[in-house]
């Protein structure tokens, strides 16, 4: 670490400028030539589409990278940070996407061991009352002798958040830590951190896709698009439509397909169903869920309300309890020859884990539908010509990137496995399809590839059940929303008057 | 017969049997419990019990102390720990694979290296005779207590601690816990693993010399008959809790001394039946919490077992 000039940095929040930082990989140009300046107790935004250099640009800040080029300053004074360690000590924290606490662990357990200078024998009498000092100084507390497992969402984020103040940092990057957050609980978060900003305490630099949450919190805004600042200015004199505008470039997103036809009859109809939830120790509790052709039902929820329970019941992963699942008024039991006679098509979340073999190939991945059919009849000897020729066109036709037709389809990325699951499930008859998550991680472009694919699906006349963490999502697709909630269907509007706020307050359980 | 106490001969031969047979499920156990903690499973202990067992005996014999075979048990045991923690920490390595290997390999070697010292008669370890107060022969019999067992109960206790209350014990738990939080800290998960294993092949050498030292206190190659192995199931029926393991060990202790309880009140028939008491439990215990649906609570996030 060399600090140049001899006064300690003051206390309080951090300015902090990165001055002209590039960074190389090989011949790719991740970072090119960008200059922020988060101003001592300012909110910063930084936008971009998945891709854009934003993580490239905080890990050259928080010294996880070195970059190619270009300076970090620091209260004005030039600093070089060798590793986190060195960004660490001069003040500078980051909160990541996914939580960083240890699970089993107690809230207290978590701050006390993330100090550097835990002592080797812990008088918990002492420590509990050293932290009730800091949390009692806090805009927010949370429970401190609960295990972080038990923490909802929301608490797990502004633990994350305390944790940072505790460790004494000053100048935070929150990396979208809003993306596993309810809106009022992504509201409530962004408010303390906010009024931290205000009261000087800490400076935030916090990376973001969401508009929302731009407009309401963050002082100033920087975009990068390909690696380059394309815009930057104060918040108040831009709208939403600019910052998408300089997000996405030129190229604008495609809108969605228009919708043709009206619902036919019934599809997928549940009744009464019950399961086990993970834990063993709740109950998912399905009373009534009916999908008809030709719409699109949306499920919102936060996760772990039972989704990704749900989705494990209607593909047979997950035994009922009571009640039944039905399939064009047949009882539904998720096996092979009923998903196959009945045109049954799903894409799990996380579908390289869910819905693909990740060491077989990707021709193969794609003809676990069909390799075993001979046109009417079963085959008993493969036909590999065949099966490669399908792929061959499908993963043409569906923009798979991919090596070759042989590469293990788990080194494919996550939008090309998704691309080739779904060219898999939506080839052929599709009288009902079940999706999970589709577009969880992908870029802007993918995602309205895969969006506009699920609705010409249901232009089509296909049933389509649709659960997603993504409120956005869900408001974009759906003709049907439905909210769950703790293992139950909570709410449930037509998407033409739908109002987010309302859904909003079911996905937190607070109607 | 001048104590002839009819039934209560059987409880109080299971309490004995209990304290006697259980110290060595006790060793194993924690050694476990603090390997498993850290993220990694150690198949290998039964090996390296049968290897302490072997080790201990021969020094004991060498040099006429039981303590001496004692520490040479831990010393040799820790050895297999740190092998076995040394090979995991390489990339691709599976630890469970590797403890069947360390299983047979501890075997072999204990076998290879065991003969000479199957007739030779070596010191015993002390026991402490708990039951000086009563008159009833059965129950002296079955109070005395061995020191190897009181250092466990202490163990136990130490071990529940130091989860609790130290740095070392956070931070073991932070590497079994999360990989990634443990990096995110600036740990190095290989490295305390590799520790924890090396420390918890320790208590397994120590347990293998209660076995040849104490109880049975003779060294042959069928002393161990799968103990190490049982222990391991014990660690996941106490949910990775040095106390709960105590209980455990009790339990799986008197399991064990049901038959030759039933033999000395003079069961003839089938009392063979429940030699077999142990491995019925472990079978039992292990389907009676297993479950398609719901993930084990309290188990440690990085085992390769539960992931």
């Amino acid at each position: 670490m060399t600090v140049i000039g001899e006064e300690p940095f003051p206390r309080g929040a951090l300015e902090v400028q990165t001055v002209g930082m590039t960074m190389r990989f090989g011949a790719f140009t991740a970072l090119d030539d960008v200059s922020i300046t988060v101003g001592a107790g300012s909110f910063h935004a930084l936008l971009g589409e998945n891709g854009a250099g934003k993580s490239t640009l905080v890990k050259c800040m928080m010294g996880f990278y070195h970059a190619t080029a270009g300076q970090m300053m620091l209260g004005r004074r030039e600093v070089k940070i060798h590793d986190p360690r060195d960004a660490h000590r001069l003040g500078l924290g980051m909160v990541y996407q996914h939580f960083t606490l240890v699970p089993s662990l107690t809230a207290a357990e978590n701050l006390v061991i993330s100090r550097h200078d835990t002592p080797a024998m812990i008088d918990w009498a002492r420590e509990k009352k050293a932290l009730d000092a800091f949390m009692s100084a806090m805009p927010f507390r949370v429970p401190l002798d609960q295990p972080v497992a038990r923490l909802a969402a929301g608490e797990k984020q502004k633990l994350e958040i305390l944790k940072q103040l505790y460790l004494g940092r000053r100048f935070l990057i929150l990396d979208e830590p809003t993306s596993v957050l309810t809106p009022d609980e992504a509201d409530e978060v962004l408010g303390h951190v906010r009024g931290l900003c205000e009261k000087g305490e800490i400076s935030v630099l916090m990376i973001t896709h969401k508009f929302r949450e731009v407009t309401a919190f963050a002082d100033e805004v920087s975009v990068l698009r390909r690696g380059r600042l394309v815009g930057q200015g104060r918040v108040g004199g831009l709208s939403h439509a600019e910052m998408a505008a300089m997000m996405i470039g030129a190229s604008a997103a495609r809108a969605p397909l228009p919708r043709e036809g009206a619902p036919g009859s019934a599809i997928l109809s549940v009744s009464g169903a019950k399961a086990r939830d993970r834990s063993g120790l709740k109950e998912i509790d399905i009373e009534s869920l009916t999908v008809r052709a030709g719409e699109i039902v949306g499920i919102a929820g936060i996760s772990g309300n039972g989704q990704m329970e749900l989705m494990e019941i209607l593909t047979g992963q997950r035994p009922l309890i009571a009640g039944e699942v039905e399939v064009e008024g047949k009882i539904y039991h998720a096996t092979r020859p009923e998903a196959l006679t009945l045109a049954v098509r799903y894409l799990p979340e996380e579908p390289l884990r869910n819905a693909c073999a990740g060491r077989m190939s990707v021709a193969e991945n794609i003809a676990f539908r069909s390799f075993d059919v001979n046109g009417v009849g079963r085959r008993f000897w493969l036909d590999g010509r065949g099966m490669r020729d399908k792929a061959g066109s499908l993963v043409e036709a569906f923009k798979v990137k991919t090596a070759s037709l042989d590469t293990p389809i788990a080194a494919l990325s996550g939008g090309n496995v998704q691309r080739a699951v779904l060219a898999r499930e939506l080839t052929g008859d599709v009288r009902l399809l079940v999706i999970s998550n589709p577009c969880f991680g992908l870029d802007f472009a993918a995602v309205a590839e895969i969006r506009s694919r699920i609705v010409a699906a249901r232009n089509a006349g296909a049933a389509v059940l649709l659960m997603s963490e993504d409120l956005d999502e869900v408001m974009e697709l759906s003709d049907r929303i439905l909210v769950m909630s703790e293992g139950r269907i909570a709410y449930e509007t037509p998407a033409a008057t739908a109002d987010l706020a309302t859904i909003g307050h079911h996905m937190g359980g607070h109607a | 017969m001048e104590h002839d106490i009819g039934l209560w001969a059987i409880p109080i031969a299971i309490l004995g049997g209990a304290i006697r047979v259980s110290t060595p499920f006790l060793f194993v156990s924690l050694g476990e419990v603090l390997t498993e903690r850290s993220g990694r499973i150690n198949l290998g202990l039964e090996g390296t019990l049968v290897f302490g067992a072997m080790a201990g005996y021969a020094t004991a014999v060498v040099t006429g102390s039981a303590w001496a075979g004692v520490i040479v048990a831990a010393l040799s045991g820790s050895l297999f720990g740190l092998l076995h923690g040394l090979i995991c920490s390489l990339p691709k390595v599976n630890d469970i694979a590797i403890g069947i290997a360390m299983m047979l390999f501890g075997t072999g070697l204990a076998f290879y290296f065991g003969k000479p010292f199957i007739q030779p008669v070596a010191p015993d370890l002390p026991a402490i005779p708990l039951g000086f107060w009563s008159d009833l022969p059965q129950l002296r019999a079955a109070l005395e207590v061995n020191v190897l067992f009181l250092i466990g109960i202490v163990l136990a206790l130490g071990m529940a601690w130091m989860f609790r209350a130290t740095r070392v014990g956070l931070i073991i738990r932070v590497v079994g816990d999360s990989t990634d939080a443990a990096r995110a800290m600036g740990l190095r998960p290989a490295l305390i693993r590799t520790l924890a294993t090396a420390t918890g092949g320790a208590f397994a050498g120590v347990g293998g010399a209660y076995l040849s030292l104490y109880y049975p206190g003779s060294w042959n190659e069928g002393i161990s008959s799968g103990q190490g192995l049982m222990a391991v199931a014990l660690v996941i029926f106490a949910r990775w809790n040095p106390i709960a393991c105590f209980g455990a060990a009790l339990l799986f202790g008197g399991a064990g001394a049901l038959g030759p309880a039933l033999q000395s009140v003079g069961v003839t028939q089938g009392y063979y039946l429940f030699y077999a008491a142990p491995y019925v439990l472990t079978l039992g215990v292990l389907i009676a919490i297993s479950s398609p649906n719901r993930a084990m609570t309290g188990a440690p996030g990085e085992l390769s077992i539960t992931k």
